[in-house]
């Protein structure tokens, strides 16, 4: 918009910093909570100012934990979740990226049959197909394990469709001239298609992190032994208990949400440009 | 360097699609043969299957002394340039043209040394490291073929390099392409439509109707004596006129009845119909100014046969006093004529 008009821009910046402060409120509250002393947070009003025992809670959730609610120290579920999450960023995108690699560029039989068969796998989430995948995780000797938490949710049909899509737009002749150029299957794959789909590798591995950090049920099932608890778990066993100590729930909620956000910090100009750009 | 032989290529789709039906050809060592035809004759197939990017589906192709029918486009010893370039958008120029080179195990120096020979031929030395999105197409164009050049192939393909210039630019690149094939004495096949790139590139023209050939030639032979209908009218801007001969009336009987036999269409160029009587024998056409075009130094008559709506060009120097609707009458010499069949669709003189 080139108009000057005074209130339309007062009106559209109002309307953003009432959204925004929506969105931002929680997580101020939930910074405030982490600060406060064990009984600040029940006494009916919540206070709206950092406490004084930030730091006190913060290095007793990381050391400790809450054990008699079953929740180890924070510090060794932030690294499981983060080695759960990493695990299965990686693992979706080395094999999606090889997958629509064969579905687009090689002719093989059944390929369109494939190709639909990965696809259909979109319309079952995790939770619907979870008792059959714990079955087969139970009867492999999964159980409590990083395996067991991060093969399960490896395949995936989102990332696969979005290479396909992207190498579709590839013009042919890239291929042709990568042939003629002396260049095999994998040598295009590693020098021209992996080069050219790095902002998406970008978007979808902040994407898939986020979505691995974030799992609840699945570790929740899969895991009894206390060393492989992930975080977002941890957290929710710690509510569940009697007396819920909401200022180290909060301080573990807080440290549960950096990693994302550093994701996103460190890869947001890929990011933004996988999401908006295509350039051929 | 090597010749390239087509000996009955055929090209066959699924569903009994006949892309290319039957091609023999010889190509000559250093020779610029063209491939001219109309959007779907079957040139750009015909031009992927010497590439090894389509396969032969039958008949026998040589490069040099070797059958490449099975090998793959980088055993084939040949460089081809894209329509649209198909150059690395991620790569430098430098690595674009290095590519090819470092996939053979070329050595880095001697991959640095035929870069920069290359580039320096092609003027685009001041661009090794920009990145192909930030070129014009010109400068695209010459790293194009940049990368077609550095690996000194024994044949160069051409795939209507030159399609996506303006205009301008579209006739300088031509003149380099010429003067660079006639440097390198490469064997160079190359596709195009455009009929005009075809006469001023080629040693030798292929002009490919519907997946065969119609003639083969140089660009002079194929203009001065076309052997077909379909040759004649595309060959030659503006086309070359068909006038059925029942439209040439009684006046002209002398002319007519020494035309070889089985001829009942006369192609006439558009630059061979006169406003003057010559003096050796001639045809003399009466028509209808429909519409007049003067294009500078020459002027375009469009007019319809006297007695039928045969639409017909005229091609003359300068421009003529005449005025749209007046009838006019042309004369046409005897050797200007072109006697074909419209049934065979043959040249009836042989």
């Amino acid at each position: 918009m080139v108009e000057n008009r005074p209130w339309a821009n007062f009106f559209a910046h109002l309307t953003l910093m009432i959204g925004v402060a929506v969105v931002v409120f929680p997580v101020y509250v939930a910074l405030v909570a982490s600060t406060q002393a064990p009984g600040d947070l029940l006494r009916g009003t919540l206070p709206m100012l950092p406490g004084a025992h930030g730091i006190e809670n913060f290095t007793r959730m990381w050391q400790s934990g809450v054990s008699n609610a079953g929740a180890p120290p924070a510090g060794m579920m932030l690294w499981n979740s983060f080695v759960m999450a990493m695990a299965i960023t990686i693992g979706k995108l080395s094999i999606s990226l090889l997958s629509a690699f064969a579905i687009v560029y090689f002719r093989f039989r059944f390929r369109m049959f494939f190709f639909w068969l990965i696809f259909i796998t979109l319309m079952l989430p995790v939770e619907v197909r979870i008792i059959p995948t714990f079955q087969v995780v139970a009867d492999l000797n999964m159980l409590n394990s990083f395996a067991g938490l991060s093969i399960p949710l490896i395949a995936s049909a989102t990332a696969t469709f979005l290479f396909r899509q992207f190498f579709m737009t590839i013009p042919e002749e890239m291929l042709e001239a990568a042939r003629v150029d002396g260049a095999g299957p994998l040598k295009f794959f590693k020098d021209i298609l992996m080069p050219l789909s790095v902002t998406n590798i970008a978007a979808l591995f902040v994407i898939m992190f986020i979505y691995g950090w974030n799992q609840y049920l699945w570790p929740l099932l899969i895991t009894t032994d206390p060393d492989y608890y992930t975080v977002v778990m941890g957290i929710q066993r710690m509510t569940s208990e009697e007396n819920p100590q909401w200022h180290l729930i909060m301080a573990a909620v807080v440290m549960a949400a950096l990693p994302p956000v550093l994701v996103i910090l460190f890869m947001q100009r890929l990011f933004v440009k996988g999401l908006t750009e295509t350039e051929k | 360097m090597a010749s390239i032989t087509l000996e009955g290529l055929k090209k066959t789709y699924s569903g009994d699609v006949h892309a290319v039906k039957g091609i023999d050809l010889q190509i000559e060592d250093g020779e610029f043969v063209v491939l001219v035809g109309p959007s779907g004759c079957g040139k750009s197939t015909l031009l992927r299957m010497v590439a090894g990017l389509e396969t032969i589906t039958e008949g026998t192709l040589k490069i040099g002394d070797r059958v490449v029918n099975k090998l793959e486009p980088a055993e084939r010893d040949i460089a081809m340039v894209f329509q649209n370039y198909a150059l690395y958008p991620h790569m430098t120029v430098y690595n674009n043209l290095a590519y090819g080179l470092k996939n053979r195990g070329f050595k880095k120096d001697d991959i640095d040394k035929r870069v920069r020979l290359a580039a320096k031929m092609l003027e685009i030395e001041d661009f090794l490291e920009r990145k192909p999105r930030k070129l014009s197409g010109g400068q695209r164009q010459r790293v194009a073929m940049g990368r077609a050049l550095v690996r000194e192939p024994s044949a160069f393909l051409f795939d209507e390099p030159l399609s996506n210039l303006d205009a301008k630019l579209r006739v300088q690149m031509r003149v380099e392409i010429k003067q660079l094939q006639r440097r390198l004495k490469t064997t160079s096949l190359y596709v195009t439509h455009d009929q005009l790139e075809a006469m001023t590139l080629g040693d030798r023209l292929v002009v490919l109707n519907a997946g065969q050939i119609e003639q083969v030639g140089t660009p002079m032979e194929i203009y001065a004596r076309p052997a077909t209908m379909f040759v004649a009218e595309f060959i030659g801007s503006p086309a070359m006129n068909m006038l059925p001969l029942e439209y040439l009336g009684t006046q002209n009987s002398s002319v007519l009845e020494h035309l070889p036999e089985g001829t009942d269409t006369l192609g006439i160029r558009p630059d061979d119909m006169h406003l003057t009587a010559p003096d050796t024998p001639h045809l003399a056409i009466d028509a209808t100014l429909m519409l007049f075009e003067a294009a500078g130094a020459e002027s375009h008559l469009y007019v319809n046969l006297a007695d039928s709506e045969q639409p017909t060009v005229i091609r003359t120097a300068g421009q003529p006093a005449v005025r749209e609707g007046e009838t006019l009458r042309f004369y046409v010499t005897r050797d200007a004529l072109h006697p074909f069949n419209s049934t065979t669709r043959k040249r009836t003189d042989g």
